[in-house]
């Protein structure tokens, strides 16, 4: 079986709940950068696509004590469990039209090879994955504005973030033009990561521990030894990651200084949650 | 108009009448098939399923057609393999079932998915760790080993048996039919339980992953064993309508009461199998992921405790008993509803299994998501029902599908013609 090892790449973000705003603009740059089609009418959102959807939380007080916190969905990039590549999504697929990046760590879809069946969509916990239900249209005129480095996605296939791979793929070409072995940490940016005005969500390899995100992070390498599923906890107390128990291990990481936000990352019965808030995996025992 | 192709000594409706019925059906056909063919050109935003609904009432459909057609393997299993002679008499019309079933599982999923030109790269683009592979594979090959099972009975056909090849092909198939048991109870095993590995294998999904056995998860093992269980209920149920409809005693007793004793038993030890499943499900694996057993049963306007003890207690417990025990079991009127409780329990399990895990959220400020089918899903859902009726009528019609048939009718009126003798 194929590890992720410390000379590859491991592309994550940590997106900073505290300073969200909830204005949307990643999921605006998102659908421009990447030619996610539209409908005329919205309203239902079972059935847009969104690459990159704003949820709105709630601590469930009434006023005077509601918060609220907004918190970006991109697709999570999970490395499955023990982070062996074996995402949700990744090892259902029969056709092996999702994959995983082992030397980046990114969830991979191919438009041409996926046949619509959805199983990847009905595995992912996260509904990060989105059917071309119709047929993509821009209005007239609007073609123009597409971008020619991702191409658009015919209707029956599944799509999903990318972590903006064409990024990636345009840094590496400029560093094999200037002569460098590897791209720098500026060099790749997701379009949602440069588009948030409030500077909330961070991008970056989260096995270089030069980049933000690993000293925001801090990844643990080893297993918890609770849970042998789950590799890459955070050792920062206030980070967390979406239903990190399912041991489904995501790249994409959340921060907040409030405790009911991160209570609300993950499921707990009843008295669990103050049990091991205060637990980050084996750097508790450290 | 049609005597010469009807079995020697085989009395049918008139003709006409036949044809009227079959029209009748087509018409429902026909809906299916012009609706097919709008998800076909249109696309899949013809039905209500949406993203969180990615699997939604066809796959159910798919679900439960297999596992009520599981009758065919597993009565192929009993009598050539384990060579219970009596279901000799049975047989015939299990496998016509299950070919019914099985090419109607392959349609719907024709008609699921979204690029149905690339369907073929599910067998060149294999994914080995993806059970739907395993399913499609083994899927297709059962229905090529259905077909293999079905060509003798057609070939029986009193006109078809006339040419020598015909005669003696169908003689020697039934000859070999052994292998080709072995065969489908062999594939049988895989893409029922595949098909349980669909759902059990998913670990972003608390409310379907189970533990099991090497790469193997609970589910797999209790798919294939309700389908052997309950897919001998459908068999006696069509068989029951067939014999209702026809006014015709078709499978004598002693027959319907053995198949329904092994069904019986097969119901009492899957449904303990299935509530050790459930109870570790919900006291173990569940809670370790952050869930208790009220999540998934409450705070919706569809899923309540109801749909866990209609399936397990009602429509599992209660046929199980019914048939086990000889007083009920030999009671038509209890044997009939212990399985019609029995196949609507299967049929209830796959949706539980497929709409229910689209239904409960997981992400803690996530909402329940609840669905209806647009009508070119629920016509294309009719279609194999009434695919099946005109299947089965022209098989009643035309080909020796029972044995038993023109002793338990005929007899009274062959006597007086071998009096004299």
């Amino acid at each position: 079986m194929k590890q992720n090892n410390n000379k590859a790449h491991k592309f994550g973000m940590v997106i900073d709940l505290d300073k969200c705003t909830g204005c949307g603009s990643c999921m605006v740059s998102c659908m421009s950068e990447n030619n996610v089609p539209f409908k005329e009418d919205e309203s239902n959102k079972k059935d847009s696509i969104t690459w990159m959807r704003v949820y709105k939380l709630t601590n469930g007080k009434s006023f005077p004590d509601t918060e609220i916190a907004y918190l970006p969905r991109p697709c999570q990039h999970c490395g499955g469990k023990g982070d062996h590549g074996h995402s949700p999504c990744v090892s259902v697929c029969p056709a092996v039209a999702t994959d995983y990046g082992y030397d980046t760590g990114i969830v991979s879809q191919i438009y041409t090879r996926c046949f619509g069946c959805r199983y990847c969509m009905g595995a992912c916990p996260y509904h990060a994955r989105y059917f071309n239900w119709w047929d993509p249209k821009w209005p007239e005129g609007m073609e123009n504005y597409l971008s020619p480095d991702v191409s658009p996605r015919m209707r029956g296939v599944v799509e999903k973030c990318s972590f903006c791979y064409h990024r990636y793929q345009a840094a590496k070409d400029t560093a094999y033009y200037e002569g460098r072995d590897d791209i720098e940490e500026h060099e790749y940016q997701t379009a949602c990561a440069t588009a948030c005005p409030a500077g909330a969500i961070v991008f970056g390899d989260l096995n270089n521990p030069a980049h933000q995100v690993h000293q925001i992070v801090k990844p643990d390498p080893h297993p918890d030894p609770r849970n042998k599923h789950i590799v890459g906890k955070s050792r920062n107390p206030k980070v967390f990651r979406l239903l990190e128990r399912l041991g489904t291990n995501p790249k994409v990481y959340y921060l907040s200084e409030r405790e009911w936000v991160r209570k609300q990352g993950d499921n707990y019965l009843d008295g669990e949650w103050d049990k091991i808030k205060n637990y980050h995996g084996a750097s508790s025992h450290d | 108009m049609d005597s010469a192709l009807i079995p020697e000594g085989a009395k049918r409706c008139s003709f006409p009448k036949f044809a009227i019925g079959v029209a009748i059906v087509s018409a429902v056909v026909l809906w299916g098939v012009f609706a097919m063919f709008l998800c076909w050109f249109k696309g899949l935003n013809q039905t209500n399923m949406n993203d969180y609904y990615g699997f939604a009432l066809w796959i159910w459909a798919d679900l439960a057609v297999i596992a009520v057609g599981g009758g065919a393997f597993f009565t192929g299993l009993l009598r050539y393999i384990f060579k219970i002679d009596e279901l000799k008499n049975i047989i015939n019309f299990a496998v016509i079932i299950g070919f019914i079933c099985y090419s109607s599982a392959l349609l719907i999923l024709a008609i699921d998915i979204g690029q149905p030109l690339r369907g073929w790269f599910i067998f060149w683009h294999a994914n080995v760790h993806s059970m739907l592979t395993e399913v499609a594979f083994c899927l297709s090959a059962y229905f090529a080993v259905l077909t293999i099972e079905f060509i003798p009975n057609i070939l029986e056909n009193r006109q078809a048996n006339k040419v020598p090849f015909f005669h003696h092909l169908a003689h020697n198939m039934h000859g070999v039919m052994a292998v080709f048991a072995a065969t489908g109870a062999f594939l049988s095993f895989f893409h029922q339980g595949s098909l349980g590995g669909v759902a059990g294998v998913l670990y972003g999904r608390p409310f379907a992953v189970r533990e099991g056995l090497l790469i193997w998860p609970w589910t797999f093992f209790l798919f294939t064993w309700s389908a052997a269980a309950f897919g001998p209920c459908f068999t006696l149920l069509v068989t029951k309508i067939t014999e209702t409809v026809t006014g015709k005693k078709l499978v004598k007793d002693n027959v319907v009461h053995l198949l329904a004793k092994i069904s019986g038993w097969m119901i009492v030890t899957y449904i303990i199998a299935k509530i050790i499943d459930t109870i570790y499900w919900a006291m173990v694996t569940a809670p370790s992921l952050g869930f208790s057993l009220s999540h998934f049963y409450t705070s919706n306007g569809f899923y309540g405790y109801w749909i866990l003890i209609t399936e397990i207690v009602l429509c599992g417990v209660v046929p199980g008993v019914l048939l086990v025990m000889k007083s009920t079991r030999e009671n038509p009127t209890l044997r009939l509803i212990a399985i019609i409780l029995g196949v609507i329990g299967v049929c209830l399990n796959r949706w539980v299994m497929v709409l229910q895990i689209m239904a409960v959220p997981v992400m803690s400020f996530d909402t329940w998501a609840l669905y209806f089918p647009s009508w070119q899903e629920i016509a294309t859902t009719v279609l194999p029902v009434a695919y099946g009726i005109i299947l089965i009528s022209v098989a009643y019609r035309y080909l020796p599908v029972f044995p038993q048939e023109h002793e338990l009718n005929y007899s009274v009126e062959v006597e007086p013609v071998t009096e004299p003798e």
